[in-house]
C-alpha cells in the first residue's frame, strides 16, 4: 500500500505548491452532506481492506477506502459491531467517509458517538506528512487525542488513511416496543428511563408513536420490558436500520430536512413543524421550508444547534460559530493545511 | 521585565486574599504528586471568579509571563509543576456545584469541585459521574478535564473524554470560548477531544458540563485465582471473547498479593500466581446472567479457585486489598516506581513475563496489579533509594518497560498523563513530524507557548532517558489517598 500512499502525498505536495484544492472522496455515498467543493477529486476507494482485527481486543484497524458493508460483514462473524451504528447512506459508504463525516446512529445516546469509538488513526496533513495518533488500546494520554479531533472534520484537516475503532459484542437479545403518546410524554419518558439502570439503546419518536429499543441478555431484556411496557415491534431491526438510513416514509419529502441536536429532555418543537425525534430526544428531524435563521434559533434555544442536512442549496449547511470560535477554527485548519487544499470550504466557507 | 512587574501589576489588578508571593506561602504549590519534581512559582494567584482569572491571563499575555494551571495537585506526571518565572495559576477556590439538571443528566460544575462530589451529589437522583481515577476523594474534575483522567471502570464506561458535555475556557487571551453544548454534539471541530487531556497546554478551564449515568441496579465481584500468570492473562482475553464487557478487571500477580495480604488481610489466595477481580453490573437479571458466564469462563481458563461476592460488604472486601495496594508497597520496599503503560491485552502474558525477566536481570523485584480489562499497566518497582547506583538501575529498567510497551502497540501513559515526567519517552512514541504537528496545534490557541510551556510535547531537541513516580519511603504527597 505505500506506493498508493505515496502518490497521494505526491498529489498533496503538488496540490500545495499549485494552491490548487482537493475533494477527498470515499464512495462518494455522504456528497450530498455539507457545503459543495470545487476542486479535483482525490480518490480513496483503491485505499482499503481490513489491516488488523482481534476480537478478544475488541479493536479493528482497517483503511479509510474500506467498505463500510466489508466491515461490518467482517466483525458481524465474530458477533461484534460498530456500536456507534453508523448510518451508510448508500451502498458505496466507506469507513473513511464514515469517520470523517462523524454521523452516529440511533444507538449513539446510549452507547457512543463515532468519536467515542475511534482508538487511533494514521492519516496525511496538507503538507503530505504521514502521522500516526492515537494507537490500538483503550487507554492513551500521550500527545493531544488529535485523532479524535479529526472524526467529524469533513476532510478539511487531513487525509486519513489507517482508522482504528473500538468495536463491541452484539447484543445477545434485543427488542423493540411501541406505545402511543404525544411528542412530550415521549421525551418524558425516554429521559425518565434514561436516568433509571434500564438496558435502552435506541429511543425515538414521531406521530404518536414512541418506539424503543431494549438490547442485552435475554433475562434482563424481558425484566426490562415488563417494566416499561408497550407492544413488541415485530420486525425492529428493520425499523432501526430504516430510521438509521432514512428509509422510512418521513425522509421521502422534498423540503429541506433539517437536523437538530438539542438537550435530550428539550421540549418539542412548534407543532407546525412535521418533526422526528430520535437519540432519546437529542436529535431532531425537522422537514421544513422555513428561513434558517428560524430553526437555527429553535435549536440554540434548546441549547444545540441545528444542520441543513439534506435538501439545501450546499451552501451554509452547518451552523455558525462564534466568531472567536470560527477563529481558532482557522487556525487549526493553518495548523494541518496552511495550504489550503483540503476540502477547503466543505465545512464552512472560511476552512 | 523584572519579577516585582508581574507582582506589582497583579497587586494593583487583584485582591489582596487572591495572591501568595512569599517563600514560605508558594511552599504548598512547589510541586505535584510526582514530588521528585519541586520548583517555587514566582506567584501563586486564587481567583476566585472566572473574571480574575480573566485578569491573570491577560496580564500573562501582556507581560509574556508563562502560567501553569493547578487544580487539586494529585497528578501523577508533574503537570502542575511550577515555573520559576511563572505564575501558578490555582482553580482551588472554584469549588461548587452549579447546577445538576436531573432531566437532561447533566452537572454543571466548576473545575475545583473534586470528582466524588459529582457522585455524592448526583446519588440521591439515582445518577453518578462514571470516571473514578483512584484520587477521587481529592482529584479536581478540571484536572481530571485536562489529564483525561480514567480509572477502574474505564473498559465499560470510558475516560473522561466520553463522559463529558460542555467546557468553558479562557484562552491565554482571556478571551472566552465555549466548547461543546447542551446537546450531544457541536458544529465545528471536535474541541472537546482536543481540549480533554491537553494537560493545560491550550486553555483554562473554568466549568464543566458532565454527563451523568443512572446508577447500576447491582454490583457484584468474581474473584478468581490461578496457577499462573499466564493463564489469568488468557482468561482476561477469554472473558472479553464471550460477549461480557467487565465494570472493572484487575489483575494482581503473586508479590502483589502477598503484599496486599501482609498489610490487609482481605483473604486472597497467597499461594495464587495471580488473581482477578472481574466486577459486573448492570440490572439483577443481568448479572446474574453474566456471574454464571464467567464463572464458566474462568473455569474453563483453569481458575483454580472462584468466590462471587454475596453482598455489598463482601464486594467492598473484595476491592480493599486491591485498593491497599499502593501503601501496601509502600511496607514492603523503602522505595518503589510505578509505570503507566498500556499495552493491546493478548500481549500481556508475554508483556508480563519479560518484565519478570528484566526484573531478574535487573535484581529489582516487581509487583503487578493493574486494571488487566485495559491493558493499562502499572508495575511497581521496588528500590532503595540509598543504595548507591539503584535509582538509575530503576530508571533505566523502567525506561525498558515503557519501550517494551511501544514496541508491542501500546502507548507510554494510559492515565497519568506525560506532564514533565514521561516527556521524554514521547520521543520514543511520536517521531518529529507527529511532535511538529502537536506543536503547530498548541500554537493555534496560545501562539506564544505561554500555557504550561515544556510540559506533555517535547521540543523536537529534547530526547533523554525516561522518568518516573519515586516514592521515598513510601511517602507520597498524599498519603491519604488509595492509588490504584
Amino acid at each position: 500500500m505505500q506506493p498508493l500512499i505515496d502518490s497521494f502525498i505526491e498529489t498533496l505536495r503538488d496540490a500545495g505548491s499549485r494552491g490548487t484544492p482537493l475533494f477527498i472522496r470515499g464512495g462518494g455515498s455522504k456528497a450530498f452532506y455539507g457545503r459543495t467543493v470545487p476542486a479535483a477529486e482525490l480518490p480513496m476507494g483503491d485505499y482499503a481492506g481490513v489491516i488488523e482485527y482481534s476480537p478478544t481486543e475488541l479493536v479493528v484497524s482497517a483503511r479509510a477506502g474500506t467498505p463500510l458493508t466489508t466491515l461490518e460483514a467482517v466483525l458481524a462473524q465474530e458477533n461484534q459491531m460498530l456500536a456507534f451504528e453508523p448510518p451508510h447512506f448508500g451502498p458505496g459508504a466507506t469507513l473513511g467517509g464514515t469517520i470523517a463525516c462523524g454521523l452516529s446512529g440511533p444507538r449513539r445516546p446510549y452507547a457512543g458517538a463515532v468519536r467515542d469509538h475511534v482508538l487511533g488513526i494514521t492519516c496525511l496533513n496538507g503538507s503530505g506528512r504521514q502521522l500516526r495518533f492515537g494507537g490500538q488500546v483503550m487507554k492513551n494520554v500521550a500527545g493531544y487525542d488529535i485523532s479524535r479531533t479529526l472524526t467529524g472534520s469533513l476532510g478539511t484537516l487531513a487525509v486519513l488513511l489507517d482508522i482504528t475503532l473500538k468495536v463491541l459484542p452484539r447484543p445477545e437479545t434485543e427488542l423493540t416496543l411501541r406505545q402511543e403518546a404525544t411528542a412530550s410524554e415521549a421525551i418524558a419518558l425516554l429521559n425518565r428511563w434514561a436516568g433509571l439502570p434500564l438496558p435502552l439503546s435506541a429511543g425515538c419518536y414521531h406521530d404518536g408513536a414512541l418506539t424503543l429499543r431494549l438490547s442485552g441478555f435475554e433475562q434482563g431484556v424481558k425484566a426490562a420490558a415488563d417494566k416499561i411496557g408497550g407492544d413488541p415491534l415485530p420486525d425492529g431491526a428493520t425499523f432501526w436500520a430504516d430510521l438509521r438510513e432514512q428509509r422510512l416514509a418521513f425522509f421521502d419529502d422534498p423540503r429541506p430536512l433539517w437536523r437538530l441536536s438539542v438537550a435530550p429532555a428539550a421540549p418539542p418543537l412548534s407543532q407546525e413543524d412535521d418533526c422526528l425525534i430520535d437519540w432519546g430526544g437529542a436529535q431532531r428531524w425537522v422537514k421544513s421550508g422555513r428561513p434558517a435563521a428560524t430553526l437555527r434559533q429553535r435549536a440554540a434555544d434548546k441549547g444545540g444547534h441545528a444542520t441543513l442536512f439534506r435538501n439545501g442549496d450546499g451552501n451554509e449547511v452547518f451552523h455558525p460559530l462564534p466568531a472567536p470560535l470560527l477563529a481558532l477554527h482557522r487556525r487549526l485548519k493553518h495548523s494541518f493545511d496552511p495550504a489550503g487544499i483540503l476540502n477547503p470550504g466543505r465545512m464552512y466557507r472560511e476552512l | 521585565m523584572s519579577d516585582n512587574t508581574v507582582i506589582n501589576l497583579l497587586r494593583k489588578r487583584l485582591p489582596a486574599q487572591c495572591l501568595l508571593y512569599e517563600p514560605e506561602d508558594l511552599r504548598p504549590y512547589e510541586c505535584d504528586a510526582l514530588s521528585a519534581y519541586r520548583r517555587l512559582p514566582l506567584i501563586v494567584v486564587l481567583p476566585e471568579t472566572p473574571d480574575q482569572v480573566r485578569v491573570v491571563l491577560q496580564t500573562c499575555a501582556e507581560l509574556r509571563v508563562p502560567v501553569v494551571a493547578r487544580g487539586a495537585g494529585t497528578g501523577l506526571s508533574g503537570g502542575a509543576l511550577p515555573l520559576t518565572d511563572g505564575i501558578l495559576l490555582s482553580l482551588a477556590r472554584f469549588n461548587r456545584i452549579l447546577d445538576i439538571d436531573v432531566e437532561n443528566r447533566t452537572a454543571r460544575v466548576q473545575p475545583g469541585v473534586t470528582n466524588l462530589s459529582i457522585s455524592k451529589a448526583a446519588e440521591p437522583l439515582g445518577l453518578y459521574y462514571a470516571p473514578d481515577p483512584s484520587s477521587q476523594i481529592a482529584c479536581s474534575i478540571g484536572g481530571n478535564v485536562a489529564e483525561n483522567a480514567g480509572g477502574v471502570h474505564c473498559l465499560k464506561y470510558g475516560l473522561t473524554v466520553h463522559n463529558i458535555q460542555k467546557l468553558e475556557i479562557l484562552t491565554i487571551e482571556g478571551e472566552s470560548l465555549t466548547i461543546g453544548g447542551e446537546s450531544l454534539d457541536s458544529p465545528g471541530y471536535d474541541l472537546l477531544a482536543l481540549m480533554t487531556g491537553s494537560e493545560g497546554l491550550l486553555g483554562v478551564i473554568t466549568e464543566v458540563t458532565v454527563r451523568l449515568l443512572a446508577k447500576p441496579e447491582t454490583a457484584q465481584v468474581v474473584l478468581a485465582a490461578f496457577e499462573s500468570v499466564e493463564s489469568a492473562a488468557a482468561a482476561v482475553t477469554a472473558i472479553i471473547a464471550s460477549g461480557i464487557i467487565p465494570a472493572g478487571l484487575e489483575l494482581l500477580d503473586n508479590p502483589a498479593i502477598r503484599a496486599v495480604e501482609r498489610y490487609v488481610h482481605t483473604g486472597y489466595p497467597e499461594d495464587a500466581a495471580a488473581i482477578l477481580l472481574c466486577e459486573l453490573d448492570g440490572t439483577r437479571e443481568d448479572v446474574e446472567t453474566q456471574i454464571e458466564r464467567a464463572r464458566a469462563v474462568f473455569t474453563q481458563a483453569g481458575a483454580v479457585e472462584l468466590r462471587v461476592s454475596r453482598n455489598e460488604a463482601e464486594r467492598q472486601r473484595f476491592w480493599a486489598g486491591r485498593k491497599a495496594a499502593f501503601p501496601a508497597m509502600g511496607r514492603l520496599s523503602p522505595d518503589y516506581y510505578c509505570m503507566d503503560g498500556t499495552i493491546p491485552r493478548r500481549h500481556l502474558a508475554k508483556v508480563l513475563a519479560e518484565i519478570g525477566l528484566l526484573s531478574a536481570a535487573y535484581s529489582l523485584p516487581v509487583c503487578n496489579v493493574f486494571h488487566a480489562g485495559d491493558g493499562n499497566l502499572h508495575p511497581l518497582i521496588l528500590y532503595d533509594a540509598n543504595q548507591p547506583g539503584e535509582l538509575e538501575r530503576t530508571e533505566e529498567m523502567g525506561g525498558k518497560i515503557l519501550e517494551l510497551c511501544v514496541a508491542v502497540g501500546g502507548t507510554i501513559t494510559g492515565e497519568h498523563g506525560v506532564g514533565l515526567e514521561k516527556i521524554n519517552q514521547m520521543c520514543v512514541q511520536f517521531n518529529s513530524d507527529e511532535l511538529a504537528q502537536f506543536h503547530a496545534v498548541k500554537q493555534a490557541f496560545d501562539p506564544h507557548g505561554l500555557l504550561n510551556p515544556g510540559k506533555a510535547i517535547p521540543t523536537l531537541h529534547r530526547c533523554a532517558e525516561f522518568g518516573a513516580l519515586h516514592v521515598h519511603h513510601g511517602q507520597l504527597p498524599h498519603p491519604e489517598l488509595e492509588r490504584f
